[in-house]
């Protein structure tokens, strides 16, 4: 049994992540879920943000993930993400100032008509950018 | 007979044209650089997408309620939807008048189902507005920089129609990338879904999936993807394929440009040694009735 994962994640736009890692931590929809070689094989969505974290030659690396799907074989983890970024590439100043306004759009469209499924997303993704460029 | 100004004036005219195509080329020549690097860059999404959708719809069809799914059942095609992508500016050859043809005959060989479509690119439209024609959405000027999100917006009325039932069935007409010489034509169906068949290898691992979702919960989430992905590759592709037309176009029209050129110098060349010739002519005929 190899000791590494192939991880490849993949956005519409470009792939990001193309590696031999030992471990993936992956914000799967209904909590996260941490993939080592040799598991069980999955499919799930993931969350509307949330934080991957693999392990590559015993460095972390941390992404925001906005959004997708996640597949996990015995030695090769897919990550289909709606969209993506590094922990690196994230401007920590515009991400605190998306919080602010997805909290403050959380806040206000309790009466209005605004679909709030679509505001709690903008939420998470605003709080998954924020904590992706804070590990960094 | 033109005088040798008048030449020297065409000749200095067809020269700016030239360079102007010449500019235009290499102008497309960079543009479709990065429209091929887009495209390569947006495969492996696609192809890992293909993949899970082949074995969630195997999952899902085993589903009790599968019946009830709109993305699973399918429908005698009487309303159809067609998305149809042309390029917003011309000055690529046969590019956008191949497009046409294809979607008349599309139009003709399903003259029994009502027909509704939608508009990406300028040329599409303008073709359309002058015809009969129900159009549901227009979508001009997306092409210079074609973004995600774009395609998202297109997509999501279509995925809407569908999922309603208001529509039966999806396709799509654009021209694919093949190579700068030469673009593929493709007319394809987006939904109801055709997949191929399942080859040697997913097919023993499909079964052996634990599903964090219900698999039909997860189709329902990834088939709107699919759509939106089919629409942002096809807008890739759209690009690449005009900037490759355009470029061949200008090389062509630099390459006429130079033979025109050629054959003026030519004429011009031969009305100024008519005009010499005559001149001494005129001096020794002059010369000999002094003696």
């Amino acid at each position: 049994m190899a000791d590494t994962l192939q991880l490849q994640l993949v956005s519409p736009e470009r792939m990001l992540v193309d590696e031999q890692v030992t471990e993936v931590q992956i914000p799967a929809l209904d909590g996260y879920i941490g993939a080592m070689p040799g598991g069980a094989p999955l499919l799930s969505a993931l969350k509307p943000g949330g934080l991957l974290t693999y392990i590559a030659g015993g460095r972390q690396k941390t992404l925001a993930v906005y959004g997708g799907f996640v597949e996990v074989l015995a030695d090769r983890v897919r990550v289909l993400a709606d969209a993506a970024e590094f922990g690196e590439e994230i401007d920590a100043a515009k991400a605190q100032a998306r919080l602010q306004a997805a909290v403050k759009a959380s806040e206000a469209t309790q009466s209005e008509t605004a679909d709030p499924q679509l505001v709690i997303d903008e939420l998470a993704r605003a709080q998954a950018a924020v904590e992706a460029a804070a590990a960094k | 007979m033109p005088s040798l100004i008048d030449f020297r004036r065409r000749i200095r005219s067809v020269k700016n044209t030239q360079q102007i195509t010449k500019a235009m080329k290499m102008v497309s020549a960079a543009k479709l650089r990065r429209a091929q690097e887009r495209v390569i860059a947006a495969r492996p999404y696609a192809q890992v997408m293909r993949d899970m959708l082949a074995n969630l719809v195997a999952a899902a069809s085993s589903d009790d309620r599968s019946a009830d799914s709109p993305w699973l059942v399918r429908r005698e095609p009487k309303r159809v939807d067609l998305i149809f992508f042309s390029s917003d500016t011309g000055l690529a050859g046969a590019f956008n008048s191949n497009l046409l043809k294809a979607a008349q005959k599309f139009h003709e060989e399903n003259a029994g189902a009502e027909i509704t479509l939608t508009l990406v690119g300028r040329k599409g439209r303008d073709f359309y507005r002058k015809r009969q024609a129900t159009i549901l959405s227009e979508h001009i000027n997306v092409l210079n920089k074609p973004t995600y999100q774009d395609a998202a917006g297109i997509a999501a009325e279509v995925i809407r129609r569908y999922k309603d039932g208001e529509t039966d069935a999806v396709y799509v007409i654009n021209n694919d990338f093949k190579s700068v010489m030469a673009a593929n034509l493709s007319v394809a169906q987006l939904l109801p879904l055709e997949l191929p068949k399942q080859e040697g290898r997913g097919a023993t691992s499909q079964s052996d999936y634990l599903y964090e979702q219900s698999p039909l919960e997860m189709l329902e989430r990834l088939m709107p993807r699919f759509v939106e992905v089919a629409v942002y590759r096809a807008m890739l592709e759209t690009v690449a394929a005009y900037q490759a037309a355009r470029m061949t176009a200008m090389d062509t029209a630099s390459s006429n440009a130079k033979d025109v050129i050629d054959s003026l110098t030519l004429h011009m060349n031969r009305v100024r040694q008519a005009a010499i010739t005559k001149e001494i002519i005129e001096v020794v005929s002059g010369a000999a009735a002094a003696e």
